[in-house]
């Protein structure tokens, strides 16, 4: 069963994702839940690009990995080309991961060490029986390191030998190795240097548009962000606050969050830094095991007025296509 | 005014498996008193490490300063003993790390962290240091602080840990704090918060600052001066609007070329610095930009460029164009407008 092209490749439904806590090591209960994802709600249209930013610990690596279906969701609907997968069995999965890959941050711990480039980046194909045959199998794996903008001459060698962007640029062959329609892209640029960083979202998006890809571009660099996707949301405490068309989302942020969130990124210029009247958001993000009541950024919120502490906001579409989850923004 | 810090061609090698690395190879710059300079640089530039040599906190082996003058307030760094170098350290110099995680003693309280400084640099007794320490940690903002110094490290926040390292730092009232990037672990609204708190903190407490980092928005709103490093040299040094809007070293321009930024229209493609960062087992008598660089000639690959004056006055940068890059930005931006 699939759904029409104009339909949209990924739509989540009100995804939560609960991790309970536990005390106790023999007689081990549950005390409480880390409410890492708790109630999520986008689409992402074939060919775009959807930035899911937001701090540490606000759940946008969770929501790639349910989607991923690296865990499997408390409840909500993961609907990928029509087809509901928030609760298909391991066999099923199968088939589904060669449609959907990911890009890791880390491009030291997401390779395995003891393996040669061509086997880490032929392993996919291997083991999912697109290419039995080892030396048509191995001109593949030439051919996407290629693609990658590494010399064929690197499937002989081992990740230590190689730096970090060139290491990304293996991440990014593996996954691209099954012919993927969706990549979530995990934090993709950020552990890499700043002179690098710029290279790999080139190569992402070259890569985009010669694949037809989808992104799901998790990442906290507002920067990048904005210079990669088409559509973004912001995610706090486990929800998304604000979404929108990217120029629409950096040019009018109308979530208090969204705006302490811009404010606070320094620009590279010191003559703009000099004009800039400065306030950082008081408070840390708040812990997702006893979230604060009503509105989970009202303790922070400048604009906080009695009745965030209660009820807790729905996101609303303000404008077309920018949706926000504040009961006092207009 | 004579500058508090004055680094004077810096040595510092590695001997490691793959060969002898000089991580930083002849490296000098001056910190006047109050003054916030910035050391930016990629991974294996040697920002860290030159600033680690400051403070003699270099593992020998592997590592050994090999040369050069480290003059801090009128004396030799590097001709002081161990003991007298202990002296120097947490108390005229302070310090704060990356990792506040790993920076902070897990099995003291804050409190102790911080009266343990007190009590081995200013002979404070137990009930003065307690006092001390609780002031501390109200300049630096900590709400709640009674309770906060009973507590352990892990009972803290990221942000909240980093405030007490500020605290630990500004214990003994040093003339200079090294920060080596002091933010990268944290999230960038606590970022702002560490960093406004650093410089409202510099300012009334006239506390000198090398802020080492790899972020170029932070160096933009916060240092006075900016030294560029790159394979373990300075490549380019001066004050911080020279650096962003009169660069003069290829590498410096192509860096502030390849970061989006979120006060300008979206452009179609970034602009990348090509190429892959230097082997440091590798360098070769010449300019160590020179394979990404695109204004390279000849001469890059025979010597060494020397850091010589350029533009504006304190300007330095380390390329035999340089002059030529100053005149092209010039037109450049003549052309735009």
């Amino acid at each position: 069963m699939t759904a029409g092209a104009d339909s949209p490749l990924l739509e989540v439904r009100n995804l939560a994702m609960h991790f309970p806590v536990t005390e106790g090591v023999v007689l081990s209960r549950k005390i409480g839940d880390v409410k890492a994802v708790d109630g999520v709600d986008f689409t992402i249209g074939r060919g775009e690009t959807l930035g899911l930013v937001g701090e540490s610990g606000c759940g946008k690596t969770t929501t790639g990995r349910c989607i991923l279906r690296l865990e499997k969701p408390t409840a909500g609907q993961i609907l990928f080309d029509g087809q509901d997968i928030s609760h298909m069995g391991r066999k099923d999965l199968v088939g589904l991961r060669r449609r959907m890959q990911v890009i890791f941050q880390d491009p030291y711990s997401s390779l395995n060490p003891r393996m040669k480039v061509g086997d880490i980046v032929g392993e996919p194909i291997k083991v999912h029986g697109v290419e039995p045959d080892a030396r048509k199998r191995d001109l593949r794996v030439r051919e996407l390191l290629s693609v990658c903008g590494l010399d064929a001459k690197f499937a002989d060698r081992y990740p230590h030998e190689m730096s970090g962007g060139q290491r990304q640029r293996v991440g990014i062959a593996r996954a691209l190795a099954l012919d993927p329609e969706f990549i979530v892209c995990d934090e993709a640029v950020s552990a890499l240097d700043v002179s690098i960083q710029a290279q790999i979202v080139n190569l992402l998006e070259d890569l985009r548009e010669r694949f037809n890809l989808t992104y799901l571009f998790i990442a906290h660099d507002l920067s990048v962000v904005r210079h990669l996707c088409q559509r973004v949301a912001v995610m706090y405490l486990g929800r998304i606050v604000e979404m929108a068309a990217v120029d629409e989302l950096f040019d009018n942020p109308l979530h208090p969050y969204t705006q302490a969130l811009l404010a606070a990124v320094p620009i590279p210029d010191p003559r703009v830094e000099a004009t800039r009247d400065f306030r950082p958001a008081p408070g840390e993000v708040p812990s997702p095991i006893n979230p604060p009541s009503g509105c989970v950024f009202h303790p922070r919120c400048p604009m906080a007025v009695e009745n965030c502490m209660r009820a807790r906001p729905v996101l609303r579409e303000l404008r077309p296509g920018h949706w926000v989850a504040c009961s006092e923004a207009n | 005014m004579s500058a508090l810090l004055d680094v004077r061609n810096l040595r510092t090698e590695f001997r490691t498996g793959a060969g002898l690395v000089r991580a930083v190879d002849g490296v000098s710059y001056t910190v006047d008193p109050g003054e916030t300079v910035a050391i930016v640089g990629e991974s294996g530039s040697g920002k860290s490490v030159s600033a680690l040599s400051v403070l003699r906190l270099i593992a020998d082996p592997p590592g050994r300063i090999t040369g050069g003058q480290i003059v801090f307030d009128g004396r030799d760094l590097l001709s002081l003993s161990a003991a007298e170098m202990r002296q120097i350290r947490g108390r005229d110099i302070g310090m704060v790390f990356q990792e506040p995680m790993t920076s902070l003693n897990p099995v003291l309280t804050i409190g102790r962290q911080i009266t343990e400084v007190l009590e081995a640099h200013q002979d404070a007794d137990r009930a003065a240091a307690e006092r001390r320490a609780l002031e501390l940690l109200e300049l630096v903002g900590i709400a709640d602080a009674p309770r906060r110094l009973r507590q352990y490290p892990h009972q803290l926040s990221g942000g909240m840990r980093q405030r007490v390292m500020i605290a630990v730092a500004l214990a003994c009232n040093p003339k200079l704090i090294i920060a080596d990037e002091p933010t990268t672990a944290l999230d960038v609204t606590i970022q702002a918060q560490i960093l406004e708190l650093m410089k409202s903190l510099t300012l009334k407490l006239n506390v000198a600052l090398i802020v080492i980092t790899h972020n170029l928005g932070v160096v933009a709103r916060y240092a006075h001066r900016v030294n560029v490093m790159y394979a373990g040299r300075i490549v380019e040094s001066g004050p911080a609007d020279a650096i962003y809007h009169d660069p003069r070293h290829p590498y410096t321009i192509a860096l502030l070329k390849s970061v989006p930024r979120l006060d300008q229209p979206r452009r179609a493609r970034l602009d990348p610095v090509e190429g892959q960062p230097p082997d440091l087992t590798r360098l070769d008598g010449g300019c160590a930009f020179r394979p990404r660089c695109r204004f390279a000639v000849e001469q890059c690959a025979q010597s060494i460029p020397p850091l010589a004056a350029s533009g504006e006055a304190g300007h330095l940068a380390a390329c035999f164009r340089s002059a030529e890059l100053g005149a092209a930005a010039q037109t450049t931006v003549q052309a735009a407008e």
